[in-house]
């Protein structure tokens, strides 16, 4: 499902089902996408954030149209412990590989992986990123 | 011939590009096929311009032909140029009869008898277009050929559309010389201007696809919005807001494609607006202040920036009126009485 910002429009409550998964896209090139991202992680339900949340950062391949520093999308992810992918949308290499990564992440969110769940892969994921 | 006839036509030749030299002189007409065949287009510009000069040595042109290739190089380049567009009145309602040579002749002598030296051309083209080429000179020097003004004048409408050179001094005396010849009795500059030609001719002619404000009052269902988006597996949660955009998109802009201009600029000449305890310009003067939005396509950009999420829909009327008001050009001032609102000048 995509929607540009939370909350979802009531309207559609019951046509939804069960959200395993909630990736933010922020692109690097658009300080209102941080803004937008920074007001809809309010309206997330904090059980989301034990691995059911992940950041998703785009654009990185115009280094020269940068306006959002990495380091306050690194503080962003910290402090909601959710994991950061950065990736390049208009490279289709690198568009399916984060495609991937991401349905692998959804199959463990949603439970179809046996012996792995949300909240192990996470801090699997946390555990390689801070050293 | 005339030296500097040889040397303007030489200039013009080398203005062409390569590959369009044969096809231009062949438009122009004034060297036979038989002479062309004998020039070799695939050498350097340079030499390809001076067997061309020599020719026309032959053929003995002088400058009211070479004025002729002027025109077709910009009558195909035409986007090279910055064209304005005037608007002529009648006083009456009659609609005459044009005449073309009747309309050729005043115009000249309209010209001649305030200049002297001016250099005159026209040429007719099959959208009902008359092309006028004036090379303008003083009471004293000779035309310069260089910079010439060039008029576009479709009979039977009220519009005039200008490029003009670097003299403005002589636009008066041009805008004379129209309205006798075009039997109007009033002429005023539009405050619209473009590099596309045919786009300004779109805007004033009501050419383009205007939008009909409709009364809809529910959505349009299961349209789809984003066609590429035809994997049914995807779910657009806030569907119906973008349906909402594209709809108040589609009865700003309508739906065919937008006439090409490059700017829009705003002059404001409005009353500063602050927190009164800043204390920010407390002085009451207007705060001059000069907006320009520029593109390659202004329209096309400005209709795809609601869709693109990059503005809320609707759009600020003032960029919406741009080819309806036929202008990309306001002044906005304060508007006088009880609502602090700005309003258009005409």
């Amino acid at each position: 499902h995509l929607a540009t910002s939370l909350p979802l429009p009531s309207e559609r409550d019951h046509l939804r089902p069960r959200i395993d998964l909630v990736v933010f896209m922020i692109d690097i090139k658009s300080k209102y996408s941080l803004k937008n991202v920074e007001t809809s992680l309010v309206h997330v339900d904090a059980s989301f954030f034990l691995g059911k949340v992940c950041f998703l950062v785009t654009g990185v391949g115009r280094v020269n149209a940068c306006s959002v520093e990495t380091n306050a999308i690194c503080k962003l992810g910290k402090a909601y412990c959710s994991p950061m992918l950065f990736c390049e949308l208009e490279l289709e290499g690198i568009r399916v590989a984060t495609a991937q990564r991401l349905v692998r992440m959804l199959q463990i969110c949603a439970g179809h992986i046996p012996g792995v769940s949300a909240l192990s892969f996470v801090s699997l994921m946390r555990n390689s990123d801070d050293d | 011939m005339d030296e500097t006839v040889a040397e303007y036509i030489r200039r013009t030749v080398l203005k062409i590009p390569r590959d369009e030299i044969k096809m231009m002189l062949q438009k122009w007409g004034f060297l036979s096929e038989a002479q062309l065949q004998t020039v070799n287009f695939h050498q350097l510009k340079d030499n390809i311009s001076q067997e061309v000069v020599q020719l026309c040595e032959e053929n003995s042109a002088d400058i009211k032909q070479a004025a002729v290739l002027d025109i077709i190089y910009n009558h195909i380049y035409q986007n090279k140029r910055m064209w304005g567009v005037y608007q002529m009145k009648k006083s009456g309602d009659e609609l005459e009869y044009f005449d073309i040579t009747d309309f050729k002749k005043k115009f000249k002598r309209r010209l001649r008898s305030a200049l002297k030296n001016v250099t005159i051309t026209f040429k007719e083209y099959e959208d009902n277009a008359i092309w006028i080429r004036v090379a303008w000179g003083t009471a004293h020097k000779k035309p310069n050929q260089y910079k010439p003004s060039y008029v576009v004048y479709h009979s039977q409408t009220p519009y005039v559309f200008v490029s003009a050179s670097v003299l403005k001094s002589n636009m008066p005396l041009l805008c004379q010389a129209l309205i006798v010849a075009c039997n109007y009795h009033d002429i005023r500059e539009m405050e619209l201007r473009s590099h596309s030609l045919n786009s300004l001719k779109d805007i004033v002619f009501k050419r383009y696809s205007q939008n009909f404000p409709t009364h809809s009052t529910k959505p349009i269902q299961g349209r789809n919005v984003e066609p590429e988006n035809a994997d049914r597996r995807i779910v657009q949660e806030n569907r119906s807001e973008k349906e909402r955009v594209h709809r108040l998109n589609e009865e700003a802009f309508g739906s065919g494609p937008q006439p090409k201009l490059e700017f829009a600029q705003y002059r404001l000449e409005t009353m500063f607006k602050s927190d009164p305890k800043m204390d920010v310009l407390d002085k009451k003067e207007p705060f001059r202040c000069l907006v320009k939005f520029s593109s390659p396509h202004l329209l096309e950009s400005l209709k795809s920036l609601a869709p693109a999420g990059m503005a809320d829909a609707p759009l600020s009327p003032l960029l919406t009126c741009i080819p309806h008001n036929a202008r990309n050009y306001f002044k906005i001032r304060e508007k006088k009485g009880a609502f602090p609102e700005s309003f258009v000048s005409p």
